[in-house]
């Protein structure tokens, strides 16, 4: 197979495992060739950017509460909310380190937690830093972190599960969706798993959580053959040895970081290898770094909507939070995506489906929005927006469109090229 | 129908397998190189084109409680499970056999006496899920046993060709029930695409042009800006701003109005209602929500009367039988399906469940959900409805 150049791939690199780069940062990086800029990047662990004080969040709403004391709460239970995605938005496109948030992206994508149930800013934003703290490293530590996770459980019920009156959200979710895929456990598995979830409660206040004795099921359980008095840490153990889960875990990875057509049988395996008995983050990245498929040219991916927004932040030096706030929400919105509110525990849509009719349209708007923001006195044609937003080439097509536009509208009018919206 | 609906949809790619059905003269030009204006000025012209159905799918997103929708007002049952949040038999609009709608369903009862609701009870699917998410997911692709990757109309679309004008979402983003294997339907904000024009007008409609030799991704991308550009001139023109004190759902529904009495190509359009998630003091906000429900489609129904227009309202799933502490219910099962349009026989189809005999306090179910989409496809989209649920092909009969 065709394989790109150093650069070519350093670019790939700094898409896939990052949001794009910042100005100079693919000049910097590419010089010393390919594998010193794999090295360099995925030696990157998180920086030190403090989490934000939200504030305290407002006390629950007691049953004779008023109307207007609950639109009230809600107020600045949404003010929190917005604050939070501003702040990560704010890391995602002014961070040296991209990888980690790269990762604690993937991994929210992942374990999708949305905050429109969990009711609280500040849950979801403890979540987050589990998810950065860990995402790099054991995915057993992380899975086993996110099944008692205090957002994950207000989430999927997780409070509701109690011995004789088993709820079993938590169980299917992190069989189905997070660790094994569906067809790889039974009913029965599902059944008993929820048993072994049994009696956790969540201490809002603290932002902790824990399984309370005479609300948790210690009898016997069986789950995929595997029979004892079983707990949450005990259940993870079982479905993260089943050779499935290996293969889940890169297959998932794969899909949102290199590509929507499946890895092939044996580069699968490689990448398993790669993940190994330490069930290692690290070493899955690197293997997927190795791949052949990562420098084939054919492996290209369609940037989610916060990957390109963050991505056109990036290479144009725009602080999201300088934009206004409620257009840089609404347009994502428009697009489909706004952090800590994936649609579903599915997490969000992939690929092609966010190409919509009206999605181009919002995409445009944004990237109007974003560009106004912007410095763009040095981008005076379209070669030069497409250095400043590393597009090598224009096509016929996209060189036609951009060749009667200036400054703010030529930038904007770039972001929506194919070439742009796509990750080569 | 059949016949009619093969001539209708035909598309760009759809056209090479279609042409033996329909062979003329508009598709003389060649298989490749029909574009969007042709083909829309054929369907316009198409006399047939009064005959075919369009079908409207309502979702109400949270899981509306169907017994105090379609209430056993009388049951005793009914009233013992749920004294504080029960509707007694006088409240209620009646009817017959032991029914009665939502107070708040004042035009759908009008529609009862004129034959053009049909309540179709007890809808619901194997082994029920309690989860919003899986449930929904389960209601759109069609798929109660295993996860699929398509709604149920975007495989719908996928067997009929890839025009998106076909499949119309009222909604900024494509619900999963419009998204197929290779295509997807058209998403159309209610406030309607206004493109920009001039300079920048210009080379956005220019970013929509294919280039050979192209990645399918960045084909991908140029073909939704070329697919938003007909979308905004063909259907565009047609959406006018609603009144500014209409609910969601009344906006969404006069821009579905406005295409169909514009004439456009479109066969089946998404419009929502969400909200319904109350867990609690229940009654009064889904009489409200029932009430927005009610008015923006009695008026959808008035308005677009004599135009083979089906609208189709479900829910994720119903609530519990039981009321919980707090003045309200949990997720449930079972739930009833509004059918309502000219063409529709009204009355009720489909068993009551019953409210004593339960499933670990969940109502059962007593019609498969799929039948009603089967009929949907069968008598309103004119396709086998086979081809789209994986082999599932009974209707309901006598509904449509």
């Amino acid at each position: 197979m065709p394989q790109l150049d150093d650069k070519a791939a350093t670019r790939r690199l700094l898409d896939r495992f990052g949001f794009g780069p910042r100005p100079g940062e693919l000049e910097s990086l590419s010089q010393q060739g390919f594998a010193a800029a794999c090295a360099q990047v995925l030696a990157q662990r998180p920086d030190g950017t403090p989490l934000p004080d939200l504030g305290a969040e407002p006390p629950q709403a007691g049953k004779k509460a008023s109307t207007a004391e609950r639109k009230q709460r809600q107020k600045t239970l949404r003010g929190q909310q917005i604050a939070a995605a501003q702040w990560w938005l704010d890391r995602m496109a002014g961070t040296a380190s991209a990888l980690p948030e790269r990762l604690t992206w993937f991994w929210h994508g992942h374990f999708a937690t949305s905050v429109q149930k969990v009711h609280s800013a500040r849950l979801m934003l403890h979540q987050n830093q589990t998810l950065r703290g860990l995402g790099g490293g054991d995915f057993g530590a992380l899975a086993k972190a996110m099944i008692v996770d205090p957002a994950m459980l207000l989430w999927l019920d997780g409070q509701q599960n109690k011995v004789g009156a088993a709820n079993e959200n938590l169980a299917r979710e992190f069989m189905e969706l997070f660790t094994l895929g569906v067809g790889h456990y039974s009913e029965t598995d599902v059944r008993e798993a929820a048993r072994a979830l049994t009696g956790w409660m969540v201490n809002r206040d603290a932002m902790t959580a824990e399984q309370v004795a005479k609300r948790h099921d210690s009898g016997s359980k069986t789950v995929l053959g595997i029979t004892g008095n079983l707990d949450a840490g005990g259940f993870v153990d079982i479905v993260l040895n089943r050779p499935d889960s290996p293969r889940f875990v890169a297959s998932r990875l794969w899909f949102r970081l290199v590509s929507a057509t499946p890895p092939s049988a044996d580069a699968l395996g490689r990448l398993v290898a790669g993940y190994g008995p330490q069930r290692s983050i690290g070493g899955l990245l690197r293997a997927v770094l190795a791949e052949p498929a990562f420098r084939d040219p054919a492996t290209t991916l369609v940037k989610q909507p916060v990957e390109w927004a963050v991505g056109l932040m990036r290479a144009l030096a725009v602080q999201p939070s300088k934009l206004p706030v409620t257009q840089l929400e609404a347009g994502l919105r428009g697009l489909g995506q706004v952090p800590f509110e994936p649609p579903s525990v599915g997490g969000w849509p992939a690929a092609q489906s966010w190409l919509t009719t009206s999605a181009g349209l919002a995409r445009l708007h944004l990237a109007q929005l974003i560009a106004a923001h912007a410095d763009v006195s040095h981008i005076t044609s379209g070669a030069a927006a497409g250095q400043t937003l590393g597009v090598d080439t224009w096509s016929q097509r996209s060189t036609a469109a951009l060749a009667d536009l200036k400054g703010a509208e030529l930038v904007a009018m770039a972001a929506c090229t194919p070439e742009y919206v796509v990750s080569q | 129908m059949t016949t009619t609906g093969n001539k209708r949809r035909i598309s760009r790619r759809g056209f090479i397998l279609a042409s033996g059905v329909v062979g003329a003269g508009a598709l003389a030009a060649g298989a490749t190189q029909v574009d969007w204006t042709d083909l829309i000025a054929a369907a316009t012209r198409d006399p047939r084109s009064a005959d075919t159905g369009v079908l409207v799918v309502c979702t109400l997103y949270g899981g509306n409680d169907g017994l105090n929708t379609v209430i056993p007002a009388a049951d005793p049952a009914y009233q013992k499970a749920r004294p504080d949040l029960a509707y007694q038999p006088h409240e209620v609009l009646d009817l017959g056999d032991g029914l009665g709608l939502n107070p708040g369903m004042k035009g759908l009862k009008k529609l009862w006496d004129d034959k053009r609701l049909a309540v179709v009870r007890g809808v619901g699917y194997p082994k029920p899920d309690h989860s919003h998410f899986r449930s929904m997911a389960i209601w759109q692709t069609a798929s109660p046993d295993s996860p699929q990757p398509t709604g149920w109309l975007g495989r719908w679309l996928d067997v009929t060709g890839d025009d998106p004008l076909r499949a119309v979402s009222i909604e900024p983003v494509l619900p999963p029930l419009m998204a197929g294997q290779r295509a997807a339907g058209a998403t159309l904000p209610v406030t309607g695409l206004k493109l920009p024009n001039g300079t920048v007008g210009k080379a956005f409609s220019l970013l929509g042009q294919p280039e050979a030799g192209e990645s399918p991704d960045r084909a991908r991308v140029a073909r939704s800006i070329a697919d938003l550009h007909t979308t905004a001139t063909k259907l565009g023109p047609a959406v006018k701003p609603s009144g500014a004190n209409k609910g969601q759902l009344a906006a969404q529904l006069d821009v579905v109005a406005g295409l169909v009495e514009a004439g456009v190509p479109t066969r089946a359009y998404s419009v929502s209602l969400g909200g319904f998630d109350t867990h609690a003091d229940e009654k009064g906000t889904q009489q409200r929500l029932l009430t927005e429900l009610d008015d923006a489609l009695s008026a959808f129904v008035d308005r677009v009367r004599g135009k083979k227009v089906v609208v189709l309202v479900y829910s994720e799933f119903g609530r519990r039988v039981g009321a919980n502490a707090s003045d309200g219910t949990d997720h449930g099962t079972a739930g009833p399906v509004f059918v309502i349009g000219d063409g529709v026989n009204g009355g009720f189809y489909g068993e009551q469940p019953s409210l004593t005999d339960l499933d670990n306090g969940d109502l059962k179910e007593s019609t498969d959900f799929r039948d009603v989409y089967a009929t949907m496809l069968r008598d309103v989209l004119g396709e086998d409805p086979g081809k789209i649920l994986a082999g599932h092909d009974t209707t309901v009969p006598g509904l449509l």
